[in-house]
């Protein structure tokens, strides 16, 4: 029987530092046994446990795509113990991962649909996963159009930089990018927060879901927007983040009302949210 | 039906062929407490209590349980890897255990065995354990296990039930680990007709003696957000000090926490008691608090054993009436009067 609290071992490969206030890394992992590698098996939208031995775990999104194999990406703010001892590693250091953990965006529902992903800050990382998926050639068909808003507070705080570039060179993805503030004269995107944006983007809600996840305040003023241009609760996606322990539903501490955000979770959509009680 | 009995003067016989073959665990008397213990000698063994003052759900759940194992010293090329920790899962009796505790433990599985997850050591335990509950010939002014799906001579969740009818206990056979703990211990003896009627008419007087009942037929169809928001929370939270000697306390109480323990660069990962009435249960990294105030806290608590339970699993309420959180709540905070709150919503 395996244990599900045991994580797998791995081995940083590389750690990138990817904002100006150096508060967030992204790490790259590889199993230290390849036996774990055919085992850990996920969608876009799960989440794992990072283990620092003697330090704790943290449950952190998979910011890689099943589509890029052989290694796992993390990108992690540093906030507490764990992910304080994380962000003193070096490519080389062996830490424990453990999952895949929860639910995923909804693929087999958006499967023919529109998709607009809007993401603030660094809660990118799962949508991160979820464009480089749909943007994979033996993906991209799968798909009809896709809207990406991603905004953050500074230029310097927007995670994957080269990628978001790359993928504003391509007609097959709409980019709009933007950030609350920027100083910088050759600034080329958007200024203004991500409501803003999208009721000026005013993505089409028909055939078309909503992958939405960013800070509290983002979410708050970007709902009554979709609601606006049409989105039914069912097809606006939203990922939840709790304090979790065990990450497998047993703990007893990230529930809302009858579920739990670790393993009924984290992906809900608004639809199942309106049922369960205010309180996350 | 009984089908064996045991005469009590030969109780402290039965214990010694026992623990020649189990490790047990018993109900043992220490400055005016009795818990449950592991014990050595049968004479250690005290049945004068009308309940233990913890649930035994640390013979299942222990209060600290260490996980996995590591080391953090340079030189060793398995630093940082989790290792797993050898357990003495061989076969244990629990002795005396009462029917709504062991109610407690089917009500846990539902937790802990899932269709997607197994956790090893609430597995280990359940697996070794043989359990031997006494059924509860005078229950206290604070049960009512009989409200809520169990009932003081309830076999339910137990592999045997003895019943004690005067000059002997009446056993009741449940599982085939029990019949295999009868057969170790060289239990023969069958039961007369004046057994049974001793039995009935213990039943009879006990179920007579139960003045707690509390009503739950209405928890399932009330809506979940009308309930959490019922105005009743404001007023049963007041005098609430979050001290969580009731989570502690509750056989239903699952919740914990995990830590990880380093000394002279040799670790471990352990898992504690945790309880939904500390603050720091669900504060994020970020500051944010989904539960910080003391009302959202104690709202917890109650919604989640009589209402979420309740709706998610369809199994009753994660409550087997022992009490012991009315017992022993420091501020008198009631479960049988939120029982009433909470199924009299709107009425």
């Amino acid at each position: 029987m395996e244990n599900p609290y045991l994580p797998y071992p791995a081995r940083i490969d590389s750690v990138v530092t990817e904002t100006e206030d150096r508060n967030l890394k992204t790490f790259k992992l590889v199993f230290l046994n390849s036996e774990d590698r055919g085992k850990f098996i996920h969608r876009a939208g799960q989440f794992a446990e990072l283990s620092v031995a003697g330090k704790g775990e943290i449950p952190i999104g998979i910011a890689s795509s099943p589509t890029e194999q052989g290694y796992l990406l993390f990108t992690v703010n540093q906030v507490g113990v764990v992910t304080g001892a994380l962000h003193q590693m070096e490519a080389g250091d062996t830490i424990g991962v453990r999952g895949p953990l929860g639910n995923w965006y909804p693929w087999e529902r958006m499967e023919g649909k529109n998709v607009v992903i809007i993401g603030g800050g660094f809660a990118f990382t799962t949508l991160r996963a979820s464009i480089i998926y749909m943007l994979h050639p033996e993906n991209r068909s799968r798909f009809g159009d896709i809207t990406v808003i991603y905004g953050a507070r500074t230029p310097g705080m927007l995670l994957y930089k080269d990628e978001l570039a790359a993928w504003n060179e391509r007609d097959d993805i709409r980019m709009h990018i933007t950030v609350d503030a920027a100083d910088d004269p050759d600034w080329k995107y958007n200024v203004g927060f991500v409501p803003t944006i999208t009721q000026e983007a005013a993505p089409s809600a028909k055939e078309a879901y909503a992958l939405i996840c960013g800070p509290p305040i983002m979410i708050k003023f970007t709902l009554p927007i979709l609601s606006e241009l049409g989105f039914p609760p069912e097809r606006i996606i939203m990922s939840l983040e709790m304090r979790m322990k065990c990450g497998i539903g047993m703990c007893g501490r990230c529930n809302i009302g009858t579920e739990y955000v670790c393993k009924d979770g984290p992906v809900f959509d608004l639809a199942h949210m309106s049922r369960l009680p205010n309180e996350y | 039906m009984a089908d064996k009995i045991i005469k009590k003067a030969d109780l402290p016989a039965l214990l010694s062929r026992l623990l020649d073959h189990y490790r047990v665990y018993a109900p043992v008397r220490h400055q005016g407490m009795t818990n449950f213990e592991k014990i050595s000698a049968a004479d250690q063994v005290d049945l004068s209590h009308v309940n233990t003052t913890l649930s035994p759900k640390s013979l299942m759940l222990p209060q600290s349980e260490s996980m996995f194992q590591f080391t953090s010293m340079k030189t060793v090329d398995q630093r940082g890897i989790l290792r797993e920790i050898e357990k003495d899962y061989s076969p244990r009796v629990i002795f005396a255990i009462r029917p709504c505790d062991a109610k407690s433990f089917q009500l846990l599985d539902l937790n802990f065995d899932t269709p997607s997850y197994r956790d090893p050591w609430w597995l280990g335990q359940r697996q070794s354990t043989t359990l031997v509950g006494l059924g509860c010939n005078q229950p206290c002014n604070t049960c009512f296990c009989t409200s809520v799906g169990s009932g003081p001579f309830s076999a339910d969740g137990l592999d045997l039930l003895l019943i004690d009818a005067g000059d002997e206990f009446a056993i009741q056979t449940r599982t085939e680990k029990g019949k295999e703990l009868l057969i170790k211990t060289s239990v023969e003896s069958e039961g007369s007709e004046a057994t049974a009627n001793a039995v009935l008419a213990r039943q009879e007087s006990s179920l007579k003696a139960f003045n707690s009942t509390v009503y739950t037929e209405n928890l399932k169809r009330h809506d979940v957000k009308a309930l959490f928001d019922g105005d009743f929370w404001d007023e049963l939270h007041f005098a609430c000090i979050n001290c969580g000697v009731c989570t502690f306390v509750c056989p239903t109480c699952w919740c914990f926490d995990i830590q990880d323990e380093v000394h002279k660069g040799n670790g471990i990962r352990l898992r504690n008691w945790d309880s939904c009435m500390f603050p720091l249960f669900t504060l994020h990294g970020s500051g944010h608090n989904p539960r910080a105030q003391k009302l959202q806290r104690l709202r917890q608590r109650f919604m989640h054993k009589l209402k979420y339970f309740v709706d998610k699993y369809d199994r009753g309420v994660a409550c087997v009436g022992c009490g012991r959180c009315v017992q022993q709540c420091p501020v008198n905070i009631d479960i049988r009067h939120v029982f009433r709150l909470m199924n009299d919503l709107g009425a």
